[in-house]
């Protein structure tokens, strides 16, 4: 137990009501833990953020701090009060990599837990909003310490600063009917082929893949993610017909007009007679809404692959944005299929590490340079799924409209040469 | 140092296979379909009909070792010891055997974590680390989100929303929280107040100036020594030149304060993914409790409870019923603030005679 603690009259108020406190957690570090060292830094924890509750005013500031061999994946933080609470004056982060899905054994658990124990604060958070697990709260030399330990058993630190960062995959094909993807192999594959990016920050600001096994996103990949991969299918969704009529015996047929078929975004739903449906399977967007009201009748097709979209981010500079459709469709099933989205991959961030502004995000570089620019510069060529609507203004110079219509006949041509092929 | 450093391993990504509940990896991509049994317990069942049940709880997200081991402890002896944890910071225990689910519900309530969160209920609120450990926070998202989360456990543990509802919270305008039904993020109300002593030690210069979204930052001479100056009429308070030039002050006690957000939404499910809109701004950031942010976000949920129909998040609910309406039915002053002017905002401008009487 410390000896001396400072007070926390504020933080107290955390500790009361049903949902777990994390304040009480800390002081349970601060007072039971059996080694002083935990003691002491966590009172500190406690006296500044105190001091920030009283004041309203945060008390960290960056600075730099790594670990041999990297650039990145320590978040440093050294106290601007740190004579007042001494014992947590340099409190770094380390962003360490999740295992792909966020699984773990209660062995693992415990065994990163023992190693923080030795070497941090005993605070951590199973993960931060980029996805990785944050271990909160250790000294410069200790930081070295925490990871050579880790990563002898396998677990490697996260980006931070302008590098390509932690990826994340929803729980899919793992756990979920809806998953068109191999989630977990897709961002292994992805983020740990460009670990040298991971860990050496040298682009024009954060880049993040994301992957989500169905349009339901629920990795959020669209909007958190300069690359964001959605598994998706082609052919016809599958419908057990004998469900969609338990359904409707179950929930009555119009709790399924009113539920499902008027709420398709596209019309596509109709329900027959017999009160079984028949779906315009050309027409679905693969919104996936009706396949989450009645999971037991609704599945995606076989043919399945992915929908790529680039330059999702939050605020920072222009404001918001979501991912464009880059590639509406692409398999993902050969060592090849695997490669050549890599080697996407590979070309977009060149593009954008030489054309992008300092601190400039890829989605900004594409409002800024126009997503033509883009495409031209990584050599995806046009397609109208890339498009809400066509062009509405016509302050634009045409003059190259004839070879523009040949390309795209061509292309027709070959997609039909290699369909019948 | 003498001593020699070790040379890091770059493995990057670790494998999730190697943590996997056996079920899950025998049956990976041969899912069926799901149930919800009840709120916080979801059953999978595979195509050959292996059964995955999953036991998903709150919890207070900044853990101890103690909880820490407390969990894997639980895990033990009441689940089978796998665990995977939620984008939203939920622990999901992973169980073959259904009689385990009821024992580790109550061992898991017993230990004071919260069942629940899954379809429509209010589920973990995302949340950002504020002054805990951030270098630019407003204000503290661990304690909002505690105070926040006493109060709507009673939604987190039922299913009495048309739709699931995600909330998040960002201590600052850049947002790290993200996306949600419902947003609490700071909202800073005045410039920058620049600590001329300090810039000229910390601050590149030319590269704050470049961070301004709407260049209102100049380099100045301020006492013969070199400054920046802020456009004060330019300034839209936004917080970016902070990051880069910590003397451009831009948190304060009171006029930092808290906006309130709705209709984010990521999925693709019926509509195209959604940002969120102002719909409150002005409220005090007032810790330890931050009572009035909670009153406001209680407001909007109780509304959308009551008047969306099923399966319509928050988005889809406004979009039916229109702006207006929900002002009216939240009692949310509309203000002059509401209405966008960045750029693409005549896009949000109503050009038509849809309106609804
Ligand atoms: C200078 C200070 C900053 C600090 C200390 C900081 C810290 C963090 C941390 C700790 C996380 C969670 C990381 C994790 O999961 O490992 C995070 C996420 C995030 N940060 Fe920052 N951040 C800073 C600046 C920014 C800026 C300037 C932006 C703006 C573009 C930004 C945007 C985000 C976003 C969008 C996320 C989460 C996105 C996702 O879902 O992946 N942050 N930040
Ligand atoms: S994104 Fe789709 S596949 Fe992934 S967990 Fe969500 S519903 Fe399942
Ligand atoms: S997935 Fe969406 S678009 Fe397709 S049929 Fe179902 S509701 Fe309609
Ligand atoms: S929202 Fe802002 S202040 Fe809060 S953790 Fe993210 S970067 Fe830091
Ligand atoms: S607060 Fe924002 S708008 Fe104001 S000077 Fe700083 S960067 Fe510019």
């Amino acid at each position: 137990m410390a000896k001396n603690t400072y007070p926390t009259p504020m933080l107290d108020e955390l500790e009361s009501g049903p949902w777990p406190s994390f304040i009480t957690g800390i002081k349970r570090l601060r007072d039971e833990h059996p080694d002083e060292r935990i003691n002491a830094v966590t009172n500190g924890l406690l006296g500044q953020l105190e001091h920030s509750y009283e004041t309203r005013k945060g008390y960290w500031k960056g600075g730099t701090v790594s670990v041999y061999g990297y650039g990145g994946g320590i978040i440093p933080r050294f106290s601007e009060v740190g004579d007042a609470f001494p014992e947590s004056k340099e409190f770094h982060t380390l962003r360490v990599q999740p295992p792909a899905g966020n699984f773990y054994t209660t062995d693992m658990l415990r065994q990163l837990g023992d190693s923080w124990e030795k070497w941090g604060s005993g605070l951590v958070t199973f993960h931060g909003q980029t996805g990785n697990i944050m271990f909160i709260g250790a000294t410069t030399e200790n930081t070295q310490h925490f990871f050579d330990e880790i990563n002898e058993y396998g677990f490697d630190l996260g980006g931070a600063g302008p590098c390509v960062r932690t990826a994340m995959s929803c729980v899919g094909a793992a756990r979920c009917e809806m998953s068109c993807a191999h989630e977990h192999g897709i961002q292994r594959w992805m983020v740990n082929n460009f670990t040298d990016d991971v860990h050496r920050p040298a682009l024009p600001y954060k880049f993040k893949f994301k992957v989500s096994g169905c349009p339901n996103d629920c990795q959020n990949a669209i909007e958190r993610s300069d690359f964001a991969i959605i598994g998706t299918w082609r052919d016809d969704m599958k419908v057990n017909q004998e469900e969609v009529k338990n359904y409707v015996q179950k929930k009555g047929r119009q709790y399924l007009i009113d539920n499902v078929i008027s709420r398709c975004p596209t019309q596509a739903i109709s329900l027959r007679d017999d009160d079984t449906i028949e779906v315009d399977n050309h027409n679905c967007v693969r919104c996936m809404h009706c396949l989450n009201v009645m999971p037991k009748a609704l599945h995606p097709g076989d043919d399945r692959g992915v929908t790529i979209l680039i330059g999702g981010k939050r605020t920072l500079k222009i404001g918001d944005l979501m991912g464009t459709v880059v590639v509406p469709f692409k398999k993902l099933e050969t060592k090849e299929d695997y490669e050549s989205l890599q080697e996407m991959a590979e070309d977009i961030i060149d593009f954008w590490a030489e054309n992008g502004l300092e601190h400039e995000r890829c989605g900004e570089m594409i409002e800024r340079i126009g997503l033509v620019n883009f495409l031209e510069g990584i050599g995806i060529d046009v397609d109208p799924n890339m498009v809400s609507s066509p062009r509405q203004s016509s302050y634009a110079r045409m003059d190259g409209w004839d070879e523009e219509a040949e390309k795209w006949f061509e292309r027709k041509r070959e997609e039909k040469q290699a369909a019948s092929a | 140092m003498a001593q020699e450093m070790r040379s890091p391993i770059e493995s990057g990504c670790p494998d999730g296979f190697q943590y996997m509940h056996p079920v899950m990896r025998k049956n990976y991509g041969q899912w069926a379909y799901h149930e919800d049994i009840r709120p916080g317990v979801l059953v999978h069942v595979s195509h050959n009909g292996d059964k995955i049940w999953t036991v998903r709880a709150g919890t207070q997200r900044i853990l101890d070792l103690f909880t820490l081991r407390k969990l894997c402890d639980i895990g033990d002896e009441y689940g089978e010891g796998y665990i995977r944890f939620t984008i939203r910071s939920n622990i999901e225990y992973q169980l073959g055997d259904e009689a385990k689910v009821e024992p580790l519900i109550k061992k898991l309530e017993d230990e004071g974590f919260v069942v629940g969160g899954t379809r429509n209920s209010v589920t973990m609120i995302s949340h950002t680390q504020g002054w805990l450990h951030c270098d630019i926070p407003g204000t503290d998202a661990s304690g909002v989100v505690k105070s926040m989360m006493d109060e709507l456990i009673g939604e987190f543990t039922s299913w009495d929303m048309p739709n699931r509802v995600h909330i998040t919270t960002s201590c600052c305008q850049i947002n790290c929280g993200g996306q949600g039904d419902i947003a609490i993020n700071v909202q800073h109300t005045k410039p920058p107040k620049i600590n001329h002593d300090l810039v000229s030690n910390v601050c590149e210069r030319p590269s704050v100036v470049a961070r301004c979204p709407v260049a209102a930052i100049r380099p100045a001479l301020v006492n013969g020594k070199p400054s920046l100056e802020v456009d004060e009429k330019k300034c839209i308070c936004c917080g970016a030149c902070f990051p880069p030039c910590p003397p451009m002050q831009i948190n304060d006690a009171e006029h930092s304060k808290l906006a309130i957000w709705v209709g984010g939404n990521h999925s693709n499910a019926r509509g195209k993914p959604t940002f969120q809109k102002l719909v409150a701004s002005g409220i005090p950031n007032n810790p330890p409790r931050w009572p009035e942010a909670t009153a406001v976000v209680k407001k909007i949920l109780k509304t959308y409870k009551e008047n969306a129909k099923d399966w319509e998040r928050m988005n889809d609910w406004i979009e039916r019923v229109g702006w207006p309406r929900f002002f009216e039915l939240t009692g949310l002053p509309f203000t002059k603030y509401h209405i966008d002017n960045w750029r693409g905002a005549r896009n949000s401008l109503n050009a038509s005679t849809h309106i609804r009487f």
